[in-house]
């Protein structure tokens, strides 16, 4: 048995999420390769190689690689599966634009966003928005799955010394082309791996309440959340928001502001270890999940939350 | 330009899944149903694309057992010009959705297919994808914006950093995301006029695809469930519990 685990990388930094995901195939057992493809990306590829419990990191270099485009990258790891029981991929975004199509060109159905690793063959993932766990077995005789980097620790970064090959390079489909990304920039960690997250959601009113968030979060060390509905309203971009259709979060603490607690809200944030919220309607459904609850107007309890802080 | 958008039948985003009490999967018996959300912003879409002249014909496939022709119904009477409904089980996986719907674009040629990026049931986000790969396209995933002009649209992703910009050739696959559009609701006189807009039913033998499973569901449960808390009277024994009982911060 050997896996293959893809890569989440801007071909300058790899993206933690590949780390749980080493976690998640260090359970399933085997030897453990990691594949980078993309342009020139060395710094990935060193990365990889000193990550605990990996042997091998196969790095794929070619400019059709360098923005992580499905259609050109797929076919290259449908080209190495054959060597492995096992495809892994972090469910970022990256990973579930890639894998399916790299499972339909190999005829596996695949296991999308796992929670667990029961055995090498079955594994829990959540349906529904969470509501229900399904454990599911497969006999393909390659394992396709996307894994959740929430519900996996973190393989250490470092200790590891894989060698580094490289493998086919790779060429251009021709059927999409990379334009231009605007990403947001933010000092603050990461949303998905922060120790602890406060999000705001429609009762924040405007974007530039969320100031009074980021002064919280900055003296927590805290990443910026929100709810669909703040997104929708503008207030924040896309990548703050929490939930079954946008990132997936588990932080030590989740502080969430002026947000109702939908349950495609609480998909993305209830594996959070303490809940905290903060809303002026006492029968929210926010508080049936919250193991802290302030029943008060966001506009008055967060400066002064803050202000406590000090 | 045809516009080929699947549209699969799920439990209503406002219902609370219930869980069966032999763990076999969810309770479905008597229980509201509605189009996947997602998949209504892929018809709002695709309309919208015909109303401004860059395609000539919307058409609705759905898969599964006979009341899909209500989801099909949705989609004619939000605009759609035409029904296929290709009768199967309702948990088919969505590697043979994507089979099948391989064989529905060979016969119909479409320009696009727009698609849902997940649904809200399975919550596997995998169909679009398969599809496109299926049938050597090009994929835009995630979309929240697109523009066509000639043989390619440039789509706009919603990616875990942010957004990104892609040029793809058509044919090609587009998966949408919630802030692509806001749909529309269907009126009443639509209604009535879906009724009579055609709707054909296909069987799978006829579309000659394998579609037994590859996966076995050994067992579905309830998650952990998470109790409430207490409510603090203000802020100072808020930060005071997080310091000294909770010890987050
Ligand atoms: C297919 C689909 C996918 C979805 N995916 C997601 C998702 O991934 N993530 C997500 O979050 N949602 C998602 N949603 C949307 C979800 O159903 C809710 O609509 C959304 O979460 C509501 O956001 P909210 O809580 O910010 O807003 P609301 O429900 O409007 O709640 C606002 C809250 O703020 C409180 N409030 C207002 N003013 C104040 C004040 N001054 N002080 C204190 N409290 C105040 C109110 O009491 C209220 O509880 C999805 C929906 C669908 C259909």
């Amino acid at each position: 048995m050997s896996v293959l685990v893809l890569a989440d990388h801007d071909n300058g930094q790899l993206a933690g999420a590949t780390l749980n995901t080493v976690t998640a195939a260090s359970q399933i057992g085997g030897d453990i390769h990691i594949l980078v493809a993309g342009d020139s990306s060395g710094d990935v590829a060193n990365a990889a190689a000193a990550v605990a419990g990996v042997a091998k990191v196969l790095v794929a270099s070619d400019e059709s690689l360098g923005h992580g485009i499905a259609e050109n990258v797929a076919p290259l790891i449908q080209e190495m599966a054959s060597g492995y029981s096992h495809l892994l991929a972090p469910a970022t975004t990256t990973g579930k634009n890639i894998m399916p199509r790299v499972a339909a060109l190999l005829d596996v159905m695949q296991i999308s966003d796992i929670v667990q690793v029961v055995d090498a063959n079955t594994f829990q993932r959540p349906i529904y928005a969470g509501n229900a766990l399904a454990t599911v077995t497969t006999d393909e005789a390659i394992k396709i799955v996307t894994v959740r980097s929430t519900a996996f620790e973190a393989a250490a970064a470092d200790g590891g010394s894989a060698s580094i090959e490289d493998a086919t390079a790779g060429s251009d489909a021709g059927l999409s082309s990379y334009v231009k990304s605007e990403l947001s920039s933010s000092e603050r960690p990461e949303l998905t791996s922060a120790p602890i997250v406060i999000s705001g959601g429609r009762g924040m009113q405007d974007g530039s309440n969320f100031a009074m968030l980021e002064k919280v979060a900055d003296k927590l060390g805290a990443a910026v959340g929100a709810s669909r509905a703040a997104v929708d309203a503008g207030f924040v971009p896309n990548d703050y928001q929490v939930g079954q259709t946008g990132k997936v979060v588990a932080p030590d603490l989740y502080v969430a502001v002026g947000i109702s607690g939908a349950i495609q809200h609480l998909a993305g944030m209830k594996d959070s270890k303490v809940i905290v919220a903060i809303n002026k309607d006492d029968e929210a459904p926010i508080f049936q999940v919250a193991d802290f609850g302030l029943v008060a107007d966001l506009f008055e309890a967060v400066p002064e939350f803050e202000k406590e802080l000090s | 330009m045809k516009v080929l958008v699947p549209i699969k039948r799920v439990i209503d985003y406002n219902v609370k899944v219930r869980v069966k009490a032999d763990n076999s999967g969810v309770e479905l018996a008597n229980v509201k149903m509605a189009m996947n959300p997602f998949d209504e912003i892929a018809v709002e879409q695709a309309l919208r694309l015909k109303e401004s002249g860059g395609a000539d014909e919307v058409v609705v496939v759905s898969i599964g057992p006979s009341q899909n022709q209500e989801t099909i119904r949705t989609g004619l009477a939000m605009g759609a010009d035409r029904g296929i409904h290709i009768e199967a089980s309702h948990d088919i996986e969505p590697l043979a959705v994507a089979k099948l719907l391989k064989e529905v674009v060979t016969r119909e040629n479409p320009g696009l297919v727009f698609v849902g990026k997940q649904a809200i049931d399975d919550d596997c986000n995998q169909t679009g994808q398969m599809l496109a790969a299926l049938l050597g396209w090009a994929q835009g995933t995630f979309v929240s914006g697109i523009e066509i002009s000639g043989d390619k649209a440039t789509v706009i992703r919603e990616v875990d950093g942010g957004l990104e910009h892609l040029a793809i050739s058509m044919p090609a696959v587009v998966t949408v995301d919630l802030r692509l559009n806001e749909p529309r609701y269907a009126s009443l006189p639509n209604i009535m006029k879906a009724k009579k807009k055609p709707l054909d039913s296909i069987s799978v033998e006829e579309l000659g695809v394998d579609v037994s499973p590859r996966l076995t569901v050994i067992k579905v449960e309830e998650p952990e469930a998470r109790s409430a808390g207490i409510k603090v009277a203000d802020v100072s024994e808020l930060v005071n519990k997080l310091k000294n009982e909770a010890k987050v911060i």
